[in-house]
């Protein structure tokens, strides 16, 4: 490896850690940084100052510095991560990028001295400006800096020798001692305990002094007890060198360096004596404890990084994506669950289907697929959350006191969903406490307690997120609404509606039940926006009242807006999908379960209830299509319009996930269905779209003409 | 018998600059890119001489040394801190901290073998 290939890693390294940098700072500005982060920065910039020494790039280095000195503040907590703060940091790493731009390019670097004397400003104003006390280490540990800035700022600037520098500063006291003696010098140094500690050998230094021409004039041995208390891990020895006079005191005291206060040396020219340098094993350095003992309670401290997190996660836990590729890739994946859906209707009718291979890939599509929702997936505890703060607001203006009970919270959902959600939400609790939940007298009066209570709950079911706003106020009243809605020309006078027609009533544009029209709803426009906003978002909402004792709305969605779940079902010569979030049940009815009604309708007995049967094929107006229920298949979906219906199909062929196609955006709307879908063997199907075939074909006003589906 | 030295550094140029100064003097040597990958390689393998950076993510230079000064296996172990700061305090620090010796960053490749053979037994 040649050192230009070196060179070329720390570049490389350079741009990550100026990303790692980068994005530390922005969670620092977004406000989301944890005690990590800054850590992080600090690192990356470490690193970037550390490899700019090695290289040479003095003004890299030097920028780094004054950078890392301020970060080094703002870890320490000395410096408060500010608003102004973090976007002079944001400056100096973009300044840090032209530096590394400049060193990479052979470049003339930056002009960095005014950002300098700003990051060196903030350091030593926020260092100083706060507490009494705690200041002093501060403002002791600005002189460290200080020390150490000859080698970026003044001697490396000039492009000299590295080497000269670092001798320079390994010397601690250079000035008198340096010139070589006329006759050579003695050095007297005696190892302490504590020279043995922590993997250290004097020995190893006196071998390197030799090395260096030195030769010992004399041993002192005084200090060696007995053998039955000689202790194989302390030094007793002292000892006399004479080292010759070409060798610099700077070269020898490098030497010991390493052992420090626990290997004192003296350097003169003959006057010493031992006397000078008494033996002293306990007073100054006592044995070595047990390394177990003295580490855990020091040694963490001496760098601010905490150390104590062996197992900790790699910094760096989640990333920004934008939204467009997020969403290019969960299409891709809807195109390959497709794929793979067509491959298996291949293999199906080459009769190969119960292929190892094939299940496995099915398995890993189904797993890409999860995962890629599951980047989109978000808590629905973000839009809870935010309903404290509008019952407040209502208690304020109705006086009426809500207790929210929430469960669920951690059930997590499409983004998308979640986004469009708060609004539709929002109406319904608007609503809820208006409307449902009664003044606080009605509420004693009926034996409730004052306050009402408000239940909030999500779960996942089969594919689906249930979301429930439950309220335990006064109930819809049937015969209220129903009037209202006469009243209001929604149905005719005579109309004999369900007890779920009548309550999907209130859905119904224009209509509004509140005695007085209050600014908290009860303009009309709220049920019915409630209700096409869940619907534009693949789902939909049910009732469930009790007079006196409550409503319950139940939003039933999807988990993605992307892929749904459908029942394939053949209709005479059509191939139709109807949405599993509407299914409820599929089955083959006894000839006794069904009965005529008039000419034309049906009516399906599902365990004593009874719901009115609708032929797909009639309102599709598909050919060749089973007249009789006994001779098809009911499927009982669930609609929000005109309650249960039975849907008659020739059979159920499939059912599997699909990857909706706006009819819209290549055809044109058509009623009663949904969109389209492309089929595992290539063709193309129709989604229905169940709400607004049940009530063309169901309702009170029903027409049986056919949706003209020539074009599919 | 080749002096086994570990080196360990979270910057991938550092490590390459190191191994290429260690081995260029005919040391044998092993890397590691940060304190929890080189306990593993510890736990496995014998090295002479560690050498290792302060400032890495996971487990940093100190909490290795104190892990290692914990342990039984490498107690005794030389270990040498790479360090920007050459200032007194830092190597009383260092020490403290069961450092044998240090290396002040950027090193120059006679000083650093010379760091080297100082504590390797």
């Amino acid at each position: 490896m040649t050192p230009e290939d070196i060179q070329a890693i720390f570049f490389v390294e350079c741009e990550e850690a100026q990303s790692a940098a980068e994005a530390g700072l922005a969670a620092c500005r977004a406000g989301t940084q944890d005690a990590d982060t800054i850590h992080a920065v600090f690192r990356a910039i470490h690193s970037i100052k550390g490899g700019a020494g090695a290289f040479g790039f003095a003004a890299l280095q030097t920028f780094a510095h004054g950078f890392e000195t301020l970060l080094s503040e703002v870890r320490e907590g000395n410096a408060p991560l500010n608003p102004p703060l973090v976007d002079l940091l944001l400056r100096a790493l973009d300044k840090l990028a032209d530096h590394v731009t400049a060193a990479r390019e052979g470049a003339a670097s930056p002009q960095d001295s005014a950002l300098l004397m700003e990051l060196e400003a903030a350091a030593r104003y926020d260092a100083a400006g706060r507490f009494d006390a705690p200041v002093a280490k501060p403002k002791a540990k600005k002189a460290t800096p200080k020390a150490a800035a000859p080698s970026p700022t003044d001697s490396a600037r000039d492009d000299s020798a590295l080497d000269a520098l670092l001798a320079e500063l390994s010397a601690p006291s250079p000035a008198p001692g340096d010139q070589p003696r006329e006759q050579g010098w003695q050095i007297w140094l005696r190892p302490l305990a504590g020279a043995m500690r922590n993997g250290g050998e004097p020995l190893l230094l006196l071998r390197e002094l030799s090395e260096l021409g030195a030769v010992c004039l004399q041993c002192d041995t005084s200090a060696v007890p007995g053998l039955d208390d000689l202790d194989p891990d302390q030094a007793y020895l002292g000892w006399t060198f004479v080292v010759p006079k070409s060798v610099s005191e700077a070269s020898v005291r490098e030497i010991f360096d390493f052992a420090g206060d626990d290997c004192p040396i003296t350097i003169g020219e003959g006057d010493t004596k031992w006397a000078d340098m008494p033996y002293r094993p306990a007073a100054l350095s006592p044995p070595p404890p047990p390394p177990a003992a003295e580490a855990p309670g020091e040694a963490p401290q001496i760098d601010t990084v905490p150390a104590k997190t062996p197992a900790a996660p790699p910094v760096g836990q989640s990333i920004r994506i934008d939204l467009l590729k997020l969403d290019k890739l969960i299409d891709t994946v809807g195109e390959l669950v497709i794929a793979q859906a067509m491959l298996a209707q291949r293999l199906h009718n080459d009769g190969v289907a119960a292929n190892e291979e094939f299940n496995m890939l099915e398995g890993l599509t189904r797993d890409i697929q999860d995962s890629a929702m599951s980047i989109r997936a978000q808590p629905i505890g973000s839009v809870f959350s935010r309903v404290p703060r509008i019952l407040r607001e209502l208690a304020a203006s109705t006086g009426k006191h809500v207790t929210l009970k929430t469960s669920g919270e951690a059930t997590e959902l499409d983004k998308t969903v979640i986004e469009r959600l708060g609004e539709p939400l929002t109406h319904l609790i608007r609503n809820a406490v208006d409307h449902g939940i009664e003044k606080p007298d009605e509420r004693l009066a009926r034996g409730k307690s004052a306050d009402g209570t408000l239940t909030l709950s999500a779960e996942h079911r089969s594919g689906h997120i249930l979301i429930r706003i439950a309220d335990d106020g006064a109930g819809i009243d049937h015969t209220r609404v129903l009037a209202k809605a006469v009243e209001k020309g929604i149905v005719a006078a005579d109309a004999a509606l369900t007890k779920e027609e009548i309550e999907s009533l209130i859905f119904a544009p224009g209509f509004s039940t509140a005695a007085s029209i209050t600014n908290v709803s009860g303009r009309g426009v709220g049920m019915d926006v409630v209700r096409q906003n869940v619907k534009e978002l693949g789902g939909r909402i049910t009732i469930d009242s009790t007079l006196g004792k409550g409503t319950t709305f139940t939003l039933t969605l999807p988990l993605t807006l992307a892929i749904s779940d459908g029942m394939i079902v053949k209709v005479g010569d059509q191939t139709l999908v109807v949405p599993l979030a509407h299914v409820v049940e599929s089955l083959r009815p006894a000839p006794a379960d069904v009965q005529g009604m008039g000419v034309e309708s049906m009516m399906l007995n599902v365990r004593g209830r009874f719901i009115p049967v609708v032929s797909v094929a009639h309102a599709v107006g598909a050919l060749g299509a089973v007249e009789r229920p006994e001779q098809g298949v009911l499927i009982v979906v669930e609609t929000e319009s005109a309650g249960q219906a039975a849907l008659l199909v020739d059979n159920i062929w499939d059912q599997r996930q699909f990857v909706i196609k706006s009819l819209d955006t290549h055809y044109r709307s058509v009623e009663g269905v949904a969109g389209a879908t492309i089929l595992g063997d290539g063709r193309v199907a129709l989604i229905l779209n169940v709400d607004t075939l049940v009530a063309r074909a169901a309702g009170p006003r029903l027409t049986l003409e056919p949706i003209g589906l020539e074009a599919a | 018998m080749t002096t086994r030295i570990l080196t360990v550094d979270d910057s991938a140029s550092m490590r390459a600059l190191l191994n290429h100064a260690l081995t260029g003097h005919g040391f044998d040597v092993a890397q590691a890119e940060d304190g929890e990958v080189a306990l593993e390689w510890l736990a496995m393998n014998e090295v002479d001489v560690v050498i290792t950076d302060i400032n890495m993510p996971r487990l940093d230079g100190f909490g290795l040394i104190e892990r290692l000064r914990q342990g039984s296996r490498h107690r005794d172990r030389p270990i040498l801190v790479l360090t920007t700061e050459s200032s007194e305090e830092k190597k009383a620090r260092a020490r403290q901290a069961g450092a044998t010796g240090w290396i002040i960053k950027p090193f120059d490749p006679e000083k650093l073998v010379a760091a080297v053979r100082r504590v390797a037994h």
